[in-house]
């Protein structure tokens, strides 16, 4: 078994529990939400030996490190941490139909890496060669991947909220019959960002603390910090506006997508367009 | 008595203390940064000014778009941000300090009223009697309350984690010490920049504002080194670094190894690996087509020099075995950039052995020169960034007390219990200041226990 086989299965499985999402979605049978998030359990299984068997694969071939260092092993491991955040959510919430506006980011992860992109185990380079990458990656990730859960669960929150405008008898039929109230989206929105904003904080400081131990500068505006720094600008104007008159409800779900959105862009987005020293290019 | 300057001042307080002015300098923040990430940062390279228009890369310098995260207008908004976050703090504190120093133990028919979460539990038995019970239950399964009696009624107060109240402050203040140190770490502190060729010292380095700063101690680079994995990718740049007080060397610090993430501290003052190249010379020959006319050329490192038919010449590469590159080919090579007296600009690569390829290169393009390569001298010079900054400690207690502060404001909640006993009956209330779902379960669960716990002793 090779982590390149483990990891096209996991691209099936993700690509399946969301198919059936879909379907419970419809279908309204919770038998079915079950067979999904089954199903995105054992995918996030398969992917969590497929990671581990990568390290370990990288240290059979004597150049040993954690799989966090190119561009493929970050979106990798980025679709691990969108299902592990969603997993926990489900565990402790049990708002089932949230998976199906969230595997449809995990999914499009693996895809991409999977389809897109070369999946070489490659030394690294020697910038990267520090403990600290291993802490920066894993912390900021996490943080993103909680943002990505926050994401979906602000569309459903429009949709939802839009609905209960223009329709007479909300929540009377249709899809939208198994969306939480908007107040539990509102919430869960709330808690999600709750994970994933003190994530961000700590991978923001592990980047200026490994900045600061490898070049003597612990803040250098380079392209990707500020990006970072205005995602953090804006959940923090997320976090406010929820104590802020006028702001609640929409607004504020508004924010979480445009946060995500900035989230995006740090992660892909200034290494695409912009320059900078931080080296997980597309190129 | 409200006069208009008071009027005035009021306004002003109550604008800096708006959550308004909050969401406006987080969101305008996070929309202004963008422009330092789209413009380059820094003197404009040339290539860059060539992209736009004259009077665009005016406009840019005149509103500090080079430079903006630190023209006036970003710098007032950090300091807008840190004049709110006080104003909010000064006026908000003195209530949470209230309710954390002198709070609400007594249930009143108000209070009860505001509770999310209230039950009454009735009872035959004396308050007086029956209040030891419910202290003794409360400081077993929850906190130790304070027993307060009012007209024969007695009230119950206990309460779990109240001081979580400051937390959202403890953040708020780790900003601001996070900018102290920033700043003491700008007033008082340098970043610069040093090379140093094998066998030599150096005492001063160069500031990014291109002041030389004087170290106070020397610095020797006894060796640099740079290994590389099979594929041909850098796996390691090594500098062996030694420390000289008045010329001797300090024996703590000779024959430091710094790399890459690896550093040299010495003083406050750091090295990190950055850099390195060739300070060697490099050996040519010049001459005519025809070949006479040869004079020998010696250029040190990345100079660039003169060639008798008065064009300039710079090393750009060179390699001791040519052949890893070219099977066929044998012997060391440089890559050299000419600039020609008519303006022209070409790089090509002469040989040590292939005298011949020099020549025929010279030949396709007319006149000349011939440049034969006569090998290198190998010094390498390590390039060092040089830091010192006092105010990073400060820096990092902001952070760290950042992230204990969101970690308590976020998990953490101030809960309360009040219980009020009267003749015939038990009230007990709850509140908590977050995560209300959880502790309605365990207000739900405490009760269930309290009246467990009566009813068993009644038995009894
Ligand atoms: C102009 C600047 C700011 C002002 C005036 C301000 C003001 C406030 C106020 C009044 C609260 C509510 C406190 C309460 O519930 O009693 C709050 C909460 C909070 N603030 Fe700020 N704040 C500012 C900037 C920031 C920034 C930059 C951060 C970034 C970490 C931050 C993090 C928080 C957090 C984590 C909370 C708790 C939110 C929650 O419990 O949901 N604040 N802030």
């Amino acid at each position: 078994m090779t982590s390149s086989l483990l990891f096209n299965l996991t691209t099936f499985a993700y690509l399946a529990s969301m198919l059936v999402f879909f379907v419970f979605l419809a279908a309204r049978a919770s038998a079915l939400g079950t067979a999904a998030m089954l199903t995105a359990y054992f995918g996030l299984l398969a992917q969590t030996v497929a990671i581990g068997l990568r390290w370990k694969e990288s240290y059979d071939m004597g150049v040993g490190h954690a799989p966090l260092s190119n561009l493929y092993e970050s979106v990798v491991f980025f679709s691990w941490t969108i299902v592990l955040i969603y997993a926990l959510l489900d565990i402790k919430y049990k708002y089932r139909v949230v998976g199906a506006f969230v595997m449809p980011f995990a999914l499009l992860g693996m895809a991409w890496a999977q389809l897109g992109m070369n999946n070489a185990i490659e030394p690294l380079v020697p910038a990267l060669q520090s403990n600290w990458l291993l802490y920066h990656v894993v912390t900021c990730f996490l943080g993103y991947a909680a943002f990505a859960v926050a994401c979906g669960i602000s569309i459903m929150y429009l949709i939802k909220a839009g609905n209960e405008e223009t329709v007479d008898k909300p929540a009377g039929g249709g899809l939208l019959f198994m969306f939480p109230p908007i107040r539990v989206l509102d919430d869960l929105n709330y808690r999600a960002i709750m994970v994933g904003f003190p994530l961000l904080t700590l991978g923001i400081i592990t980047g200026a603390a490994w900045a600061n131990y490898a070049w003597g500068t612990y803040w250098s505006w380079d392209p990707k910090e500020t990006w970072s720094l205005i995602v953090w600008f804006v959940y923090a104007a997320f976090l406010h506006a929820r104590i802020t008159k006028g702001w609640v409800g929409k607004r504020a779900a508004w924010l979480s997508i445009i946060g995500f959105a900035a989230t995006i862009f740090c992660y892909l987005g200034v290494n695409l367009f912009l320059s900078g020293l931080h080296s997980y290019g597309g190129k | 008595m409200a006069t208009p300057k008071r009027d005035f001042l009021q306004s002003l307080w109550d604008f800096f203390c708006s959550l308004k002015l909050t969401m406006f300098l987080l969101i305008s923040l996070a929309v202004i940064s963008i422009i330092g990430t789209v413009i380059p940062q820094g003197p404009p390279p040339e290539e860059y000014l060539a992209q736009i228009s004259p009077a665009k890369a005016g406009a840019y310098k005149a509103l500090g778009f080079f430079d903006m995260y630190h023209s006036w207008w970003f710098i007032l908004l950090l300091y807008l941000l840190t004049v709110n976050l006080v104003a909010c703090s000064i006026k908000r504190l003195p209530h949470i300090w209230k309710i954390i120093s002198q709070p609400v133990t007594t249930l009143s028919a108000g209070l009860e009223q505001s509770l999310a979460n209230v039950t009454t539990i009735p009872t035959p038995d004396e308050p007086a009697t029956i209040k030891e019970r419910v202290a003794a239950f409360l400081k077993a399964e929850y906190a130790a309350p304070g027993i307060t009696e009012i007209d024969g009624v007695w009230h119950l107060f206990a309460q779990k984690t109240p001081w979580c109240r400051l937390s959202v402050y403890c953040v708020h203040l780790s900003i601001i010490i996070i900018f102290i140190g920033s700043m003491i770490g700008s007033l008082f502190g340098f970043k610069a920049f040093v090379n140093i060729p094998e066998g030599g010292s150096i005492s001063k380095v160069m500031s990014r504002s291109e002041k030389e700063l004087d170290l106070g101690f020397s610095l020797r680079l006894e060796q640099f080194s740079m290994a590389k994995y099979p594929s041909g990718a850098p796996k390691e740049f090594k500098s062996i670094l030694t420390v000289l007080e008045n010329g001797k060397p300090v024996s703590d610090y000779t024959n430091v190894r710094v790399i890459v993430n690896d550093p040299l501290s010495y003083k406050g003052i750091t090295f990190y690996q950055s850099s390195y190249g060739n300070a060697g010379n490099y050996f040519f020959t010049v001459s005519g087509l025809d070949g006479k006319n040869s004079v020998p050329i010696t250029i040190a490192g990345q100079d660039s020099v003169s060639l008798p038919d008065g064009s300039s010449m710079h090393v750009t590469e060179s390699t001791k075995d040519v052949s890893q590159f070219v099977p066929e080919l044998s012997g060391a090579a440089a890559q050299v950039e000419l600039h020609t007296p008519d303006g022209k600009t070409e790089s090509f690569v002469v040989y040590a052995n292939h005298p011949e390829k020099n020549a025929l290169h010279a030949q396709q393009h007319g006149k000349g020169p011939v440049i034969n390569y006569k090998g290198a001298e190998e010094r390498m010079y390590t390039g060092l960034q040089v830091a010192k900054d006092p105010g990073v400690e400060i820096v990092w207690l902001g952070c760290v007390l950042m992230v204990i502060g969101i970690y308590a404001a976020f998990f953490l909640s101030h809960r309360r219990i009040w219980v009020r006993i009267e003749n015939g009956s038990i009230t007990v209330g709850g509140n908590a200041s977050k995560n209300q779902g959880a502790f309605q379960h365990t207000f739900e669960v405490l009760v269930e226990r309290l009246k467990t716990e009566l009813a068993k002793e009644k038995q009894s």
